[in-house]
């Protein structure tokens, strides 16, 4: 009997690269468009429901400079934040907890080491472990997807179903499910493989990987049972696009926070 | 000065900011000294139940010392279940007993944790509630959840109806995140502050 009331997320993903948003920004009314801060403060304002930033910096120097956008982010935002990108041990994610994330996310760290799920989830409780899983099934079924990790350049041989009941079984808090076969095609996110992972688990799934049109959304949130749904540039189209998706989905039936 | 009680039950730095962002004095303290001078009170806290265990070991007289002399307290999450007897989620972990009934977990068959945005149902006449719209959105993150009380003063439902926050005289607690819940959240934590 799940509840109606407990409305489905939309969480906007923000691609950080040695502090600065690197894709597809046209906040036109920002002072600065590549800056973190500014940029989740304007997605909170326009209704974005939780904030994922994602560090893609490759370098050692990078690093350091992503614990400083984090906390100067974190003191933008007043709803839920979530960091992943480069997270490899316990003491990394502390460093971006007390930096003033809410959340975590790792991938290519919990299908190296699994036990790190755990260890990050008994210090900080599983409310804040999100797991995130790149899943790739070219033509087969959405029970064939296999995990992916290193940005989706290397395959693991794990069956991405398995791994979502092994990551909850380990005290993940959330999943983040990102399908390579959508991402970046704006062709709609993967119904199939977000349903089969919802039904195998008991903790939130979150879809990521092919949004472009807000009837994606509608699709994600129905056929595809995920309870939040992720995107990066289908917001960077400015702040209007938020409220009008937000909108079509309240309209839909979907249980939205809005207005907020 | 409000004090942030931290007992090492996480979260911490969100409420503190969100403090700062309205501009009050904060200390996030485990020292009973401190709390002893402190003007309000604010326990914040995720995760499992049986943190409260050290927050009574040493720090469980000075809160209730403090509450008597009619400090406003504000419990968020955990630290509202602390309020109650007990929890399910540790039997051995008692509470502080202020406010009747125990603290259980959602019912089999529904999703757990209850994580996201979800609506409160507001009664009348709440102080830490004070310009809120009824059916306002805030954020929750919990796998349990205390009953509906004569001092429920909103309510929310997920398998059920359970306390979003419960109010008497000046001792408040929140299930959902105040500094999490967007200019709602920020507009209760003012509430708190006025008082």
């Amino acid at each position: 009997m799940p509840s109606e009331r407990l409305t489905k997320r939309i969480i906007a993903c923000l691609d950080v690269d040695a502090g600065r948003v690197v894709k597809g920004v046209q906040f036109l009314e920002l002072r600065d468009a590549g800056d973190p801060g500014e940029l989740a403060r304007a997605h909170a304002a326009a209704g974005a429901d939780e904030i994922v930033l994602l560090d893609i910096t490759a370098t050692a120097e990078g690093r350091k400079t992503l614990i400083e956008t984090v906390h100067r982010t974190a003191r933008e935002i007043f709803v839920p934040f979530a960091v992943g990108g480069g997270i490899r041990t316990l003491a990394d994610a502390a460093q971006v907890f007390e930096a003033g994330a809410d959340k975590i996310s790792i991938n290519s760290a919990a299908v190296a080491h699994p036990g790190l799920i755990a260890e990050i989830a008994e210090r900080f409780g599983s409310q804040a472990v999100v797991v995130a899983i790149d899943a790739r099934r070219g033509r087969r079924p959405a029970e064939a997807a296999e995990v992916y990790v290193a940005g989706g350049r290397e395959a693991t041989g794990r069956n991405a179903i398995a791994w979502a009941h092994e990551v909850e079984e380990r005290g993940a808090g959330e999943i983040l499910l990102t399908s390579m076969d959508r991402d970046g095609t704006g062709a709609g996110f993967d119904c199939e493989l977000t349903a089969a992972i919802a039904a195998t688990v008991s903790i939130p799934v979150i879809a990521s990987g092919g949004a472009g049109t807000p009837q994606h959304f509608l699709e994600v949130f129905t056929r595809g049972r995920a309870d939040a749904a992720l995107a990066a540039s289908i917001f960077h189209f400015g702040t209007h696009a938020l409220a009008g998706l937000k909108q079509t989905l309240v309209e839909a039936g979907i249980p939205m926070r809005w207005p907020c | 000065m409000i004090a942030i009680v931290d007992y090492g039950a996480g979260n911490i730095s969100s409420v503190n900011k969100a403090l700062e962002h309205l501009g009050v004095t904060t200390s996030v303290t485990s020292a009973p000294d401190t709390i002893a001078v402190a003007e309000k009170l604010v326990v914040p806290g995720v995760g499992h139940f049986s943190r409260c265990q050290s927050l009574n070991q040493t720090l469980r007289a000075p809160l209730l010392d403090a509450i008597k002399a009619g400090k406003p307290f504000l419990g968020i999450c955990v630290g509202m279940q602390w309020l109650f007897e007990g929890s399910s989620e540790a039997p051995e972990t008692e509470g502080a007993g202020l406010f009747p009934g125990k603290v259980s977990r959602f019912p089999a068959g529904v999703k757990s944790p209850h994580v996201g945005w979800n609506q409160i149902d507001i009664g009348a006449g709440s102080r830490l509630l004070r310009g809120i719209p009824d059916c306002a959105f805030v954020y929750y993150t919990h796998s349990y959840r205390a009953p509906v009380i004569g001092e429920t003063v909103a309510s929310s439902e997920y398998g059920g109806v359970f306390s979003a926050a419960i109010e008497r005289d000046n001792v408040f607690g929140v299930q959902f995140h105040p500094e999490k819940s967007g200019t709602i959240g920020l507009k209760i934590l003012e509430n708190f502050c006025a008082l």
